[in-house]
């Protein structure tokens, strides 16, 4: 079967999905279709058609799981989105309206993600300072108690998003490079052999303004996820343990320091050990997400039929715990399922790479999203502390959905050619 | 970087794989313990948000119902009568929980039982709740009529239908008004309910049923159920002897009749004339404490009645009299129990022997329904969003107390009490009224009793179809007419309201 058509038919059941869910939560809440299902029912099939056409005219070889996971996740989210609050709800249509367009404007001006690596100086620039954008008075505004968004008109955007993906590129394009030399090692501390540090130089230069930024920023999540981004690249890249081993000394060496140093790191690590000691004020989120979650148990309360509302942040960082209330564990433990399959397809994707610049952009956009996944859903249900990146595709947020959409974009394109060159 | 990438898609996968357990000891295995967990208010949240069925009377009076709102909830939940049913159909809180039908009827109105589950999914098309609505069997009349004859007094209410349990009034002095109980502001509510707490007379508690007081004389019922039920007399044989006062053994204390009075005769009269000598004579004597122990509780005392609201209490009968001194003799078919003074009280209704309002109706429905104490039931019928009753209470026979035989003559001693004896204030024209007064020394330095009422009637060669018990708590003075006095003309009143619809 072409990849298309299984494509097609692959979106047809995403479509499914999220119009019954859509219908089901309706009934569940009111007992009764909203009035705009049909126009939405359109809306949704015609969006997918939409990118489903730009994927054939465009990318027609690339593989034909990674859009229907996208929608799949991009639907059963926003469906919960227009459960928790409709006003959101409406926004967040038009930013998966957005994001299909750029995605799509994307494939149609990017033919070779190649021709980005001349940029990759100028990329880095432009994440560092989509990073600082926000730290300028009158221009960023700070939302609970992170100063990592920009006001504009009536929308709020979080740059650091974007700034993610431009450094994904930065780095493949850098680390595909300097590998080589990467593996060289030139000095020795202790049993560990490091590499020339001048070849570390402008990358370490910009993951340190990075993490600052965002340490200054408050903004944990990320910071951690840049900090496994840069980690897991360059170890795909050099293929050498000593990274590793240096990267997460490092990291607990931070992470010990943050922790004595910040009272809100430290009041992060008590909520985690123990949510419930305070569960009506410190603990309330983490608290009331396990007792979301166990309301769910393994069948859920039945979309439109929980209380999932209660969890603070519900349509943003906590969404799993409100798809884990209504759809049990057998919903959540789906949507998991879904981001594997999403990373194994990425990674697929990117051992079949016409070059080795697109083979590290590929894997590591991939680890970009299976890992921020992790971290939230991890923060959600306490195998770690939480703290508040989205869930891709799935959470509220514009910038993010974007962000998602772009990366989506890259992937495709880079399956696309590497299953043209093969 | 194949190799790179392998590895670190293995990491991530060992990750997913840690968020797969988790998942599974919060939404399985620590999911219980985690719905129970103390700081959890999604149950009592999610009640609260549901829509939630009317209660409303047989006669169709609404209790309580759900209304739009704006605020914490979408609705709100409103007592539409205020004190009146605070006792029955009780309250709705989101800070204190529940209490009455509300509590013990929680499933049922909001649509949590499987015959409303599947009503409602046979609705889901044409936009119904499957919440239920309760029907109470209280009438709203009589209900009124309790309420206006009791007036400011304490006291108590119950009114049963002895034929099938219907529980048709229920109220108590002093009630409160539910609506303070339902409100948003947690602050405004806890404030309503410690100032409940701390009020005169404990309005949050039912003196029906779940208060126990002295019988009193009420109690004559049961002592002269056990001695008919034991042959030891009939009604008319023996005669006993016209005293002042019974003098037991193994003690210097009499039991006097009120003011003094002389009186005797067969046990008709002693119960007309509710003679506290003869009846220590007959519990101590011919009785016998196993006798009178088993007879009060096939009424149903020492267990808790079936009522079906919650936190209903039993009525106390003392088992233990000390040990068996003498042997049945002919004289005395009882023997001789160390402690029969406190069994010659026991049988009058004193000492420890301690009653509901709710158990001396159900005594009063034994006799009037040929010995068997009905189920008593608050609530008749749950009908669904289309009207159909979805569950029904079952009708039924709670105790057996006596034989028919004996549920007649009892009957009879109580006709003549309201013919010509202590209840003459219970003689309705048209109808068979027979009835049992009691007056309950609470104390003596002020004397003070309890004035009390147990009654039935009916249509003339018909069984009887209302069973009432009266209590009127606390009142000064000490005085044989008390309960026909004070309690009678309540226990009329609301007799009226029952027979002259």
């Amino acid at each position: 079967m072409k990849p298309r058509n299984v494509e097609l038919g692959l979106l047809l059941l995403a479509f499914i999905v999220t119009i019954s869910a859509s219908a089901l939560t309706a009934l569940g809440r009111t007992a009764d279709l909203p009035v705009d299902f049909v126009p939405f029912l359109i809306a949704v099939l015609l969006l997918l058609l939409a990118a489903h056409m730009v994927v054939r005219r465009l990318a027609p070889a690339a593989n034909p799981l990674l859009l229907p996971l996208a929608a799949l996740l991009n639907g059963l989210g926003y469906v919960m989105i227009a459960r928790l609050d409709p006003d959101l709800a409406a926004n967040q249509s038009a930013w998966a309206f957005l994001g299909v367009a750029g995605f799509s404007l994307g494939l149609l001006i990017l033919p070779d993600p190649r021709k980005l690596e001349p940029y990759r100086y100028t990329l880095a620039l432009a994440g560092v300072v989509l990073l600082l954008l926000p730290l300028i008075p009158r221009v960023g505004v700070e939302i609970n108690g992170a100063r990592i968004w920009l006001r504009v008109g009536s929308f709020s955007i979080q740059p650091g998003e974007f700034a993610k993906v431009t450094l994904a590129v930065f780095l493949a394009s850098y680390l595909v490079e300097k590998r080589e030399l990467l593996r060289v090692s030139t000095r020795r501390i202790g049993p560990i052999h490091l590499p020339d540090v001048k070849h570390f130089g402008p990358m370490l230069l910009a993951l340190g303004v990075a993490l600052l930024v965002m340490l200054a920023q408050r903004d944990l999540g990320s910071s951690l996820l840049f900090f496994t981004l840069f980690l897991s690249m360059l170890y795909m890249a050099t293929e050498r343990v000593a990274f590793v081993a240096v990267g997460l000394t490092t990291f607990a060496a931070a992470a010990v320091l943050a922790w004595s140093r910040f009272s809100h790191v430290q009041r992060r690590v008590d909520i985690w050990i123990d949510p419930f000691a305070d569960a009506k004020n410190a603990g309330f989120q983490i608290a009331e997400a396990a007792f979301a979650l166990a309301d769910g148990s393994i069948s859920g309360t039945g979309l439109g039929l929980g209380t999932p509302g209660k969890v603070p942040f519900a349509a943003t960082d906590m969404i799993f715990a409100a798809i884990g209330e209504e759809l049990g564990l057998l919903g959540a433990s789906a949507v998991i399922a879904a981001f594997i399959l999403f990373c194994t397809t990425g990674f697929r994707v990117a051992t079949r790479a016409a070059s080795d610049f697109e083979t590290l952009l590929a894997a590591g956009l991939t680890a970009l999203l299976g890992f921020q996944s992790f971290v939230i859903i991890g923060g959600v249900i306490r195998v770690l502390p939480l703290t508040g990146v989205t869930l891709p595709f799935v959470s509220y947020g514009g910038s993010s959905l974007l962000a998602n959409y772009a990366i989506l974009g890259l992937l495709l394109r880079i399956s696309d050619r590497g299953e043209q060159a093969a | 970087m194949t190799r790179g990438i392998q590895h670190v898609a293995l990491v991530l996968m060992g990750c997913f794989g840690l968020l797969f357990v988790q998942l599974n000891r919060i939404q399985v295995f620590d999911a219980e313990s985690l719905r129970d967990h103390p700081e959890n208010t999604r149950t009592v949240q999610r009640d609260f948000e549901r829509p939630r069925g009317r209660i409303v009377t047989a006669d169709g009076v609404v209790v309580a119902q759900s209304e739009a709102a704006e605020g914490s909830f979408d609705r709100l939940r409103v007592y539409p009568e205020g004190d009146l049913y605070a006792h029955s159909a009780g309250w709705f809180s989101f800070n204190l929980g529940a209490d009455g039908v509300e509590r013990a009827w929680n499933d049922q109105l909001s649509g949590r039982t499987a015959g409303l589950q599947l009503s409602g999914l046979a609705g889901v098309l044409d936009d119904r709740e499957e919440i239920g609505e309760v029907v109470l069997n209280l009438d709203h009349d009589i209900q009124l009529a309790a309420r206006a004859a009791l007036g400011d007094r304490r006291g108590a209410v119950v009114v049963l239908d002895p034929r099938d349990g219907a529980v048709l009034a229920l109220w108590g002095y002093p009630s409160f008004d539910p609506n303070e109980l339902a409100g948003f502001s947690g602050g405004e509510v806890n404030e309503a309910y410690r100032a409940l707490l701390d009020a005169d007379g404990d309005p949050l508690r039912p003196p029906t049923h779940r208060e126990i007081y002295f019988p009193g004389s009420t109690f004559k019922i049961v002592t002269a159920a056990a001695a008919l039920g034991e042959g030891v007399v009939t009604l008319d044989q023996p005669v006993f002897p016209e005293v002042e006062s019974y003098q037991p053994r193994f003690t210097d204390r009499a039991i006097s009749n009120f003011g003094g009075r002389t009186c005797g005769g067969p046990l008709r009269d002693l119960v007309r004339q509710s003679c506290n000598a003869g009846f220590a004579q007959i519990g101590a004597e011919l009785v016998g404490d196993v006798a009178l122990v088993r007879t009060a509780e096939a009424f149903g005392f020492n267990a808790v009645p079936p009522l079906d609201l919650p936190n209903t209490v039993a009525s106390v009968m003392p088992t233990d009299f000390g040990i068996q001194l003498e042997e049945p003799t002919e004289e005395v078919p009882a023997g001789v129990v160390s402690d029969v003074p406190r069994l010659a009280q026991a049988s009058i209704g004193q000492n420890d022997v301690a009653a509901t309002p709710l158990q001396m109706a159900l005594v009063a429905a034994g006799v009037a329904n040929g010995g068997r104490v009905p189920v008593p039931r608050v609530v008749d019928r749950v009908l669904d969003a289309r009207g159909r009753a979805v569950e029904s209470t079952a009708e039924g026979t709670w105790r057996t107390a006596t034989s028919a035989a004996v549920a007649a003559e009892l009957r009879e001693a109580m006709l003549l009490t309201v013919a010509d004896g202590t209840a003459r204030t219970m003689a309705r024209d048209g109808w068979v009224v027979g009835a049992k007064t009691g007056t309950a020394q609470v104390g003596t330095e002020p004397p003070r009793s309890h004035a009390w009422m147990i009654a039935f009637a009916g249509r003339v060669g018909q069984a009887p179809e209302v069973a009432i018990a009266v209590l009127v708590e606390g009142l000064d003075g000490s005085v044989d007419a008390t309960g026909g006095t004070v309690a009678g003309p309540i226990a009329g009143a609301v007799l009226d309201a029952v027979l002259e619809p």
